[in-house]
C-alpha cells in the first residue's frame, strides 16, 4: 500500500521536474521557508527573477525520499532547471556569484528583463499534485 | 566506521573525508549539526560541482540529513602533486 503512494509520489516528482523548467524542492515555501539552506536559494532566485514553481517537501517524508533517489542526492534544497538536477544550496550560491546561474536561467547577470522582454510575471504552473502545500 | 550515537565533530568529518578521497584535503567547522567543508583534493580535476560534491557526500552516506544534520561543501579540484615535483 505504502509502495504504491511512494510509486505515485515517485512519479508526480518526475512529472513536476518535467513540466516545470525551474522547480525548486524546498524546506517549507517560498513566503515562509522553513530551513536557512532554503530560504537562502529562494532569496537568489527571486534576486535572478525567474519564476520559478516550489515544493514544500516537509509535508510528506516520502516526497524527500523519493526525490532524492532520483537526484542521487542528500540535502534540501534542491534546484532543477529544464529538467536537469542543478544542486542544492552551496552550488547555486556559487553559481550565482559567477554568474553562471544566470546563465543557465537564460537571464542576463546583472540586467534582467535586458533583452527587451517584458519581465514575466510568475507564471501560474501548478506543480504537479504533490500535495496541497506545494504552490509557486 | 561511524560513531553511532556521539556528535559529530567538525575533527571526525575532516578525518573522514581525508581518508575517503585520495589525496584531499579538507578544512571543517561546525557545532556538532551544522557543518561547512572546503575540500581540497586532485581527484576533483575534471568532475562537475555536482560530481565533486557527491564524492564527498559519499563519505557520509545516509548520514547527512540525519546524525550529519547539515553539510555545507565548497570544493576545489587542486593540481594533481606529482606536477609540483621538480
Amino acid at each position: 500500500m505504502s509502495d504504491d503512494v511512494s510509486t505515485q509520489i515517485h512519479e508526480a516528482i518526475e512529472s513536476a521536474i518535467t513540466e516545470n523548467p525551474v522547480i525548486l524542492f524546498m524546506k517549507g515555501t517560498p513566503d515562509q521557508p522553513m530551513c536557512g539552506f532554503s530560504a537562502r536559494t529562494v532569496a537568489i532566485l527571486q534576486s535572478v527573477g525567474t519564476p520559478f514553481a516550489a515544493v514544500n517537501i516537509l509535508p510528506d517524508p516520502r516526497i524527500r525520499q523519493e526525490l532524492s533517489t532520483i537526484s542521487n542526492w542528500p540535502t534540501i534544497p534542491q534546484l532543477f532547471v529544464d529538467g536537469e538536477f542543478v544542486g542544492g544550496c552551496d552550488i547555486v550560491t556559487e553559481m550565482y556569484e559567477s554568474g553562471e546561474l544566470q546563465e543557465a536561467l537564460g537571464v542576463e547577470a546583472g540586467e534582467n528583463g535586458a533583452n527587451g522582454a517584458p519581465t514575466p510575471e510568475p507564471a501560474a504552473q501548478e506543480p504537479a499534485p504533490l500535495s496541497i502545500e506545494n504552490r509557486l | 566506521m561511524a560513531a553511532t550515537d556521539a556528535p559529530a565533530t567538525p575533527e571526525e568529518l575532516k578525518e573522514r573525508i581525508e581518508a575517503g578521497i585520495p589525496g584531499a584535503t579538507a578544512a571543517v567547522t561546525g557545532d556538532g549539526h551544522h557543518f561547512n567543508a572546503v575540500v581540497s583534493a586532485a581527484a576533483f580535476t575534471g568532475l562537475s560541482r555536482i560530481a565533486q560534491h557527491r564524492l564527498v557526500y559519499d563519505v557520509f552516506g545516509g548520514e547527512v540529513g540525519g546524525r550529519i544534520h547539515a553539510l555545507s561543501i565548497q570544493t576545489k579540484a587542486t593540481a594533481s602533486e606529482t606536477e609540483n615535483i621538480a
